[in-house]
């Protein structure tokens, strides 16, 4: 095996700990507010693996959390704090159930366009705050998260008003034609052909940054803009670049998630997993390998979170106070920085 | 006389892993003005850091007065009697001299701050020690000699008694020089005691009483200034004797490679730092450009390399305007670029050193296969360049920030120097390295040159450029002053005449430099 | 057409611009302090959320508004404390640690209001007080002015006097001073003894207070009682105010009232039932386009200097 260097050898303790603490946290909160706490425990750590059903949930949240990882993942690594995937998410999922009732092609060509266009409707979503900070010095910060809202409204004014069906009792779109649909691939669960489709995405992107000529600059361009300017990247293009293809991601996501797991497009309010990414993104370590492992995770506990709810009396939302202090937590440089120190000292002094 | 402070077996290591003092002893009598010197990266800051309660020491004791002092913040380093002008200023530049002088102990009521008391005191403190500045200037309009009274000022108003100096007279022009050594005595005939950080040893010579010499985070000796000569202290500064005893042949000048034409650059304050610069420089052939720093190098480094864009003026390589390239055609033309700020922009530090090597070749077919990466071919090649170019590094996968300085130039010269290239622009090369890296540094440069490439060499270091170069140029305050066809002609003083812009040629003798 | 611009100026619809500005106001006047200070408080939306979820319980549960407001200032302040501390103490990226807060937030006020009343959606099952509204003597008898400035709410007015707080507090103390030193220049901060990191940490705590001011006032005066989504992003609108207002309290003042008025246009869109989605999203749109002109007002004034410069030398 490699050795493994210093800063790798610390990083997996630091990972480590930040778990630890999150899930003592949220030992003691379930303690302190349920009458039944241990029910509560095995329901949010066990209640996933329950059955095939609800494994199958685990999967299928997974899988849109990858996508959504995989989105922030590349925006981040040009060191762009874009949030507009959570907008790309809303928007390319209304018009992908928008596109499928809106024509009747055949199987697989139907979901397949309509996937395809969510994602460029996600590109061109996310792109915008980067160009605006290009051309105008707009924070893309604030543009991102301003835009969410615009985008959110724009959408939902076509889907409360030209594809609401008024039968559904409530506002919702026509159900969404068979044929547009993705299979079930997993009897037993939910699970649906997406699962193809992300992991095509996850082998792409990990082969997109580790192995080509963007991928590298891209990396180089986040980790210091002023080096990647004087090697002679086109660091304004990278820049867009990365957020294009983060934003054909989400774009993708939104399709893969409307047409995989609904009858009609429902949503009222932002899905909120352009925040979830950003979650998924770091406890990944902007990483697109270890995307999955990171949405599984998350997945697995908000799965058990969910058993947790409906099983006692904790509501599921505990668990947004696990997830915010482990990614704080895990992005805390100084986290441990005392034990790093002392464990640094030592090995300088080892090596002479 | 007693010592009034001593630093104690002070060990420093910062969290890159850099050992910047190792086992170092310091100690100051009162009353006395106690140079510090060494090289770049000696670890001199450093140690000034750790007295000013900036950087804790990994270990070490520091007693003041007999006592064992802990400083854990620059606040109980003030609250001793201890001020520091550190080498970069520390001033805001929004506020006023005033503002600036009393920050952090501030006259009069925290929730209702009176300005007129508080240029009030600031002036008196201006006239007790007979410095000349108006109160209520705003930081951003003044000089820099004034700037740093100001920092002077700064550390006296809280009352110092020892005033740490770092590289003060770094940035002075001569007759500020001047006015800093004579305020300087002032100081001391008030009573207080100076730690002067230099490497200029002729000042050191004229105003210190003793000095303390570093090299390599260690301390290497501690003299009485009028007991030791120059030569003495500049071979404990390196080690061994200065001379780069560089083998060239005379240049044999070859067609004009590179010509700027009536360049002028602002900086991002929109101040001009570059005045309608104009040379050219031919193949086989390496021209020093000399001067102290922050004379309009940068600019002049930054709009060749196309970093920044020229605000008037042309600059032509290989006969093609390159005033609006982009920094990727410019260095496809052919055009190398050792940057002067190393840690800055010439590595990413998070990045390994093949990741390093590797940012430049993106478009080489050895390496990279239609946009794909040639992984396994990578990693060999940047192996060799390890090899080959002494890099001591266990393996090209180790983040960059793990070397040590000279390791770390290493990387960017053998990225640079491999690509083929016509020209290279090498801004200080062998700043704060060893002295091996550096003559290795010294004879690829040469190499170079005797392969009909051309060399833009800029460099502080006077013995370094001189011997190197074989014309010279020197820049003033944005503008060549001088222009001298044989290097190795020049002497040091004299150089140093121009660099301080005490003299200057005539714009024919200047203009020598554009043929 | 005549009819929405006879809405313009009916002082009702002027009344409302203050008032849906008030909360924008306090959120960006919490950023205006923090930015000074070089501590970015992305947070504020959480800080809102939190604040006005405890206010409303707890003005509910004491039935006292002294307590609620206190209850409320608290609640901002756990999300703030938690900023500070990662952010400052531990070194989490501040920007990153603001997002991972708010997203806590906007769960955790979930989880709590659960837990302390078993409903997941609003406090409706407590009788919530609100902030009374204020009629200026004189003021108030001037036909149309006195019908938009007086009679506002209490923590509207307090909104307006914070402007001139900051302003004061920034300026003319020491302590604004320091934040300012600590935000320009934190080297400058240290070379001279001050606590960088203590100065940041009054900084986002001052930050949070007033945020918080801008929560209580949106469950205890805008609406009585909490209800989930009430901040919608308002939190994010005061970052934006803050920019254009180039972090100072004045022109912060200025950006925040036309954020307000686009905020009460669309109110009165929704009355000509122009579909609600296109009213919803005025604020945002102006606010964007509001950053936009600014930068460009401020990158082509740089442009022309730098040409003056220029054929000066
Ligand atoms: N903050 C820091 N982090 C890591 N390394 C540092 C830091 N400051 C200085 N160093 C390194 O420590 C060594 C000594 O630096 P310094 O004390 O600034 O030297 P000097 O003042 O003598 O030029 C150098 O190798 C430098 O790169
Ligand atoms: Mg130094």
């Amino acid at each position: 095996m490699r050795k493994l260097s210093f800063d790798s050898k610390f990083e997996i303790i630091r990972f480590s700990v930040a778990i630890l603490i999150a899930l003592l946290l949220s030992f003691i909160i379930i303690l302190l507010v349920s009458d039944t706490p241990f029910l509560a425990l095995q329901k949010l750590y066990l209640g996933p693996i329950e059955n095939l059903r609800r494994f199958g949930n685990v999967i299928e949240l997974a899988i849109t959390l990858s996508f959504a990882g995989l989105s922030i993942a590349i925006i981040f690594s040009s060191n762009e704090f874009n949030l507009a995937s959570e907008g790309a998410f809303y928007a390319s999922g209304a018009v992908a159930a928008m596109f499928v009732l809106s024509n009747s092609l055949p199987a697989i060509i139907s979901p397949f366009l309509s996937i395809l266009l969510g994602g460029v409707v996600g590109a061109v979503i996310v792109t915008i705050p980067a160009v605006l900070k290009k051309k105008w010095g707009a924070s893309e910060l604030v543009s991102s998260l301003m835009l969410n809202f615009i985008v959110l409204y724009f959408a939902r004014y076509f889907i409360n008003n030209v594809f609401k069906d008024p039968s559904a009792g409530y506002n919702a779109t026509y159900l969404l034609p068979e044929t547009a649909k993705l299979s079930k691939i997993v009897s037993g669960t939910r699970i649906h052909s997406g699962l193809i489709i992300l992991i095509v995405t996850v082998i792409a992107c990990v082969l997109f940054m580790e192995k080509t000529k963007w991928g590298f600059e891209l990396t180089q361009v986040g980790r210091n803009r002023q080096f990647a300017k004087y090697v002679g990247i086109n660091t304004s293009a990278i820049v867009i670049m990365s957020q294009v293809l983060g934003g054909f991601i989400a774009g993708v996501g939104g399709a893969v998630e409307t047409l995989g797991m609904y009858t009609r497009f429902q949503w009222q309010s932002l899905p909120g997993y352009g925040f979830d990414g950003v979650i998924v993104a770091i406890l990944a370590k902007n990483k697109p390998r270890y995307v999955p492992i990171a949405a599984f995770f998350l997945a697995y506990i908000r799965i058990g979170a969910d058993k947790m709810a409906t099983s006692t009396d904790v509501t599921s939302e505990m668990i947004a106070i696990i997830q915010g202090i482990i990614i704080m937590l895990v992005a805390a440089t100084a986290f441990l920085s005392n034990t790093r120190q002392k464990m640094l000292v030592k090995e300088v002094r080892n090596n002479g | 006389m007693k010592d009034i402070l001593r630093m104690e077996n002070i060990n420093k290591i910062y969290p890159n892993g850099v050992i910047a003092n190792n086992n170092v002893n310091f100690s100051l009598r009162e009353g006395e003005i106690h140079a510090l010197v060494g090289e770049n990266g000696a670890g001199k800051s450093t140690l000034m850091k750790i007295l000013f309660g900036i950087e804790k020491p990994t270990d070490g004791k520091i007693f003041y007065q007999d006592e064992e002092l802990t400083i854990d913040s620059p606040l109980d380093a003030i609250k001793y009697g201890f001020g520091m002008v550190h080498q970069h200023f520390m001033l805001v530049e929004s506020m006023s001299v005033a503002e600036n002088i009393v920050l952090g102990s501030e006259p009069g009521s925290s929730w209702n701050l009176d300005s007129s008391i508080q240029e009030a005191q600031a002036k008196e403190i201006i006239d007790k020690y007979h410095f000349q500045i108006n109160v209520k200037e705003k930081i951003s309009d003044l000089s820099i000699g004034l700037r740093q009274k100001v920092e002077i000022l700064k550390a006296l108003f809280k009352g110092a008694k020892i005033l740490i100096l770092d590289e003060p007279t770094a940035v002075l022009t001569p007759q500020e020089t001047v006015e800093l050594f004579e305020q300087l005595r002032i100081l001391k005939a008030q009573g207080h005691t100076i730690i002067f950080i230099s490497h200029k040893l002729t000042e050191i010579k004229e105003i210190c009483d003793r000095i303390t010499i570093m090299r390599d985070a260690t301390n290497v000796g501690v003299y009485d200034v009028e007991s030791v000569t120059k030569e003495e202290i500049s071979d404990l500064m390196v080690g061994k004797s200065m001379d780069w005893n560089i083998h060239k042949t005379p240049a044999i000048s070859g067609d004009t490679l590179l010509e700027v034409k009536d360049l002028t650059v602002l900086n991002e304050a929109n101040i001009p730092t570059l005045k309608h610069v104009s040379f050219k420089l031919h193949r086989s052939t390496i021209l020093g450009v000399v001067g102290i720093e922050g004379n309009g190098q940068k600019e002049l480094v930054d709009s060749i390399t196309g970093l920044t864009k020229a605000d008037s003026g042309e600059i032509l390589f290989k006969n093609e305007l390159i005033n609006s390239m982009s920094v990727n055609d410019i260095r496809s033309l052919g055009l190398a670029h050792i940057p002067g700020d190393r840690m800055e922009r010439g590595i990413a530090a998070d990045s390994s050193i093949e990741e390093n090597m590797f940012a430049t070749y993106t478009n080489d077919n050895k390496l990279v296969n239609k946009n794909f990466l040639k992984t396994k071919e990578i990693n060999k090649w940047s192996n060799n360049l390890i090899s080959e170019f002494h890099v001591k590094a266990s393996s090209s996968n180790v983040p960059i920030k793990m070397l040590s300085g000279g390791n770390i130039q290493k990387v960017i010269v053998a990225r640079e120097f491999t690509s083929n290239c016509d020209c290279i622009i090498a801004n200080q090369p062998t700043r704060g390295i060893d002295i091996g890296a550096a003559k290795f540094i010294h004879k690829k440069l040469v190499e170079l040159r005797d392969k009909n490439a051309a060399v833009l060499l800029l460099s502080a270091d006077l013995s370094e450029i001189k011997s190197l170069s074989d014309s010279l140029l020197v820049i003033y305050n944005g503008q060549f002053v001088a222009y001298f066809e044989d290097a190795s002609k020049v002497s040091e003083e004299e150089l140093g005449k121009y660099m301080l812009g005490i003299e200057k040629q005539t714009e024919l003798e200047i203009k020598r430099c554009e043929r | 057409m005549d009819n929405f611009l006879s809405y313009l100026i009916d002082p009702e619809f002027l009344y409302s611009v203050f008032r849906v500005t008030t909360p924008l106001l306090f959120a960006a006047l919490a950023s205006v302090v923090a930015e000074n200070a070089g501590a970015s408080n992305i947070a504020l939306e959480g800080i809102m959320i939190f604040s006005a979820l405890f206010g409303a319980i707890g003005s509910g549960i004491t039935q006292s508004l002294t307590l609620g407001l206190l209850f409320a200032i608290c609640g901002g302040l756990i999300i703030s404390l938690l900023l500070a501390y990662f952010a400052l103490y531990l070194k989490t990226d501040i920007i990153l640690s603001g997002i991972a807060l708010n997203t806590l937030a906007s769960g955790g006020s979930v989880f709590l209001l659960y837990v302390i009343l078993g409903d997941k959606g609003s406090t409706s099952a407590l009788q919530c007080l609100t902030f009374p509204t204020i009629n200026i003597p004189i003021i108030e008898n001037i036909p149309f002015v006195g019908e938009i400035i007086s009679g506002q709410n209490l923590l509207t007015y307090i909104a307006f006097i914070m402007v001139w707080v900051v302003f004061y507090l920034l300026y003319h103390t020491k302590l604004g001073k320091y934040l300012r030193v600590v935000g320009e220049s934190p080297q400058a901060a240290e070379s001279v003894g001050l606590d960088v990191r203590k100065l940041k940490l009054t900084a986002l705590l001052i930050s949070g207070v007033l945020a918080s001011l801008g929560g209580a006032f949106l469950s205890m005066g805008y609406m009585s009682g909490f209800s989930r989504g009430m901040v919608s992003g308002r939190g994010f609108i005061a970052l934006a105010a803050a920019a254009m207002g180039m972090l100072s309290p004045v022109p912060t003042m200025i950006a925040a009232i036309i954020f307000g008025f686009a905020d009460a246009v669309s109110n009165i869109l929704a009355a000509l039932r122009i579909p609600d989605e296109f009213v919803k999203l005025i604020p945002y749109l102006v606010t964007i386009i509001g950053l936009i002109v600014f930068s460009q007002i401020r990158s082509s004034s740089e442009k022309k200097r730098r040409k003056k410069v220029l054929s000066s030398t």
